[in-house]
């Protein structure tokens, strides 16, 4: 059973034709991450699902067609949503942060608290006064709150210092085994240590889907994302 | 000693009713960025909704009738502004050229419906009455009204900021102004709390609507005009989105335009431009406003 499957999808941006003619199933139950160059369309193709930007094509939500609906009700369908950039909402605190997200009668802030314990002792700090990796932590936070059937995470260790990307990469790990995840990630280690499913996209399109064995290959590595392994 | 105090206190009621119509302004504005030049027929719409139901429903005049023409006028003013945002603003966020453009242009057709079916004679609001007493403070005689108008703002102003503070639906619009589709992207319909924004501003204009419609002893479509400018000017001198600053914005160019009207009459508008000239080139985000809001 596929949790999220794309046919066709087209998105222009300014008139540039950024996603052509994307289609891809994402199986539930698995970790399945986007690949590829920066700005081949990985985060475009996120948002794309979550009805931030106008596409065309149909993206469905377990055999649920999602693509005509606004972004709120994308969200209620039960997908989470970690952005790039992370769009905390800095003049809030970290205790309203996360309230703002539940949408369940009881919210897993057990989870929460056990993955990032830090959140409990600054729920009352202003979120715009946290660090990068504490931003990312209420970022991913808010996502596990809600019994969602996938969660969305963009480059979840953009731009944070080596400790700080353990920590991230360990929090993903148990959330792995929780539910269905759509990954965009640079880093191949960590990509390499939970995607049981892989999808390279180049240029707008999707050229690669299958198993994440094929990341051991260096040639396919080197073909596919242009780099010869690590981070790239 | 006694002008001094009386001319202080006339001052800050005065201040209170500007506050009455800048708050709405304010969050419209500040909050969501919407260039509302239409709040002024919030409060017509508010004062003549609470002329009728002083004269067709109510059949005495006393105190409870005036409260409830009050809230009769705010609820009307809200009602209004939620019906001017779904049908007309919602289309335009993000927009300011047609928003102000579409927002004149509901000014002028209520206005001109208005005038249309009542004229532009002003007709008398009734009042308790305990509205034409004094109080004395020191040795002045204070009209009792003017603690109407103050008790109303500061009553206005707590409940405005204890929503936006302590409820979620203004966590919502905290959060929505910040980040509009994020939120959305947290499965919350933002729309809905910027609905509920529109009405608070509106029920504050309609009210303010009433008590401005008692201060000046009567309700004409033309009123809102003069008070819509003031209630820009307190926007833009208290600093947009800023409750806390309108007030004292409010309280500050109602003092100053009490005090130069009696020393220099006819010299309190021009003092208050000054003012606001003197802010936007000295602190262009208003007293209390933030940088770059």
């Amino acid at each position: 059973m596929n949790a999220i499957t794309l046919s066709n999808v087209d998105v222009y941006l300014s008139g540039s034709h950024i996603l052509q003619n994307v289609s891809f199933e994402v199986p539930s139950n698995k970790v399945t991450a986007l690949l590829g160059r920066n700005g081949v369309g990985k985060t475009t193709t996120l948002r794309a699902i979550m009805g931030l930007i106008p596409s065309s094509g149909v993206i469905n939500l377990f055999d649920k067609p999602i693509h005509a609906m606004p972004t709120y009700k994308i969200a209620q369908s039960g997908i989470g949503y970690v952005p790039e950039d992370r769009d905390i909402f800095s003049t809030l605190s970290v205790e309203e942060n996360l309230s703002l997200a539940v949408r369940d009668e009881n919210p897993n802030y057990d989870l929460v608290y056990k993955l990032f314990p830090e959140l409990l002792q600054r729920a009352s700090q202003r979120a715009g006064t946290l660090s990068g990796g504490q931003q990312q932590m209420v970022a991913i936070a808010r996502s596990l709150l809600n019994k969602n059937q996938i969660i969305l995470i963009d480059e979840p260790t953009k731009g944070l210092a080596p400790k700080l990307v353990g920590e991230v990469a360990e929090a993903l790990s148990h959330v792995a085994k929780e539910t269905t995840m759509l990954l965009v990630e640079q880093n191949l280690a960590l990509v390499r240590s939970v995607a049981e499913h892989i999808i390279v996209m180049s240029q707008g399109s999707v050229v690669f889907q299958g198993d994440p064995s094929n990341l051991q290959n260096d040639e396919f590595v080197h073909s596919m994302l242009g780099v010869s392994g690590g981070r790239h | 000693m006694d002008t001094f105090i009386l001319i202080t206190i006339t001052g800050i009621g005065l201040g209170a009713l500007f506050f009455l119509v800048a708050s709405g302004l304010s969050l419209i504005y500040g909050l969501m960025g919407v260039l509302n030049f239409a709040h002024g027929t919030f409060l017509t719409v508010g004062a003549f909704s609470g002329l009728w139901i002083s004269t067709q429903v109510f059949t005495t005049s006393n105190s409870w009738t005036f409260f409830g023409a009050m809230i009769f006028g705010g609820l009307s003013g809200g009602c209004f502004a939620l019906l001017v945002e779904r049908l007309v603003i919602t289309r335009l966020y993000e927009r300011h050229i047609e928003q102000a453009l579409v927002t004149v242009g509901v000014a002028l057709v209520v206005g001109a419906m208005l005038s249309g079916w009542f004229g532009n004679d002003p007709r008398l609001l009734p009042t308790p009455h305990w509205f034409i007493n004094t109080v004395t403070v020191g040795k002045a005689f204070i009209p009792v009204d003017r603690f109407l108008y103050i008790g109303a703002s500061l009553v206005l102003l707590i409940a405005l900021t204890s929503i936006l503070r302590f409820t979620r639906i203004g966590l919502i619009i905290r959060a929505g102004v910040e980040n509009r589709a994020m939120v959305g992207a947290l499965g919350i319909n933002v729309r809905l709390a910027f609905s509920a924004v529109f009405f608070l501003g509106g029920f504050a204009a309609g009210m303010g609507g009433v008590l401005v419609a008692a201060y000046q002893n009567g309700v004409t479509p033309l009123m809102s005009g003069s008070w819509l400018i003031y209630g820009f000017i307190v926007v833009v001198v208290g600093g947009m989105g800023s409750l806390s600053g309108s007030a004292l914005a409010a309280l500050l160019i109602g003092v100053v335009d009490q005090f130069t009207n009696y020393y220099r009459p006819g010299l309190g508008d021009f003092v208050i431009v000054f003012i606001l000239a003197a802010v936007l080139l000295s602190r262009p985000q208003g007293l209390l406003g933030k940088v770059g809001r």
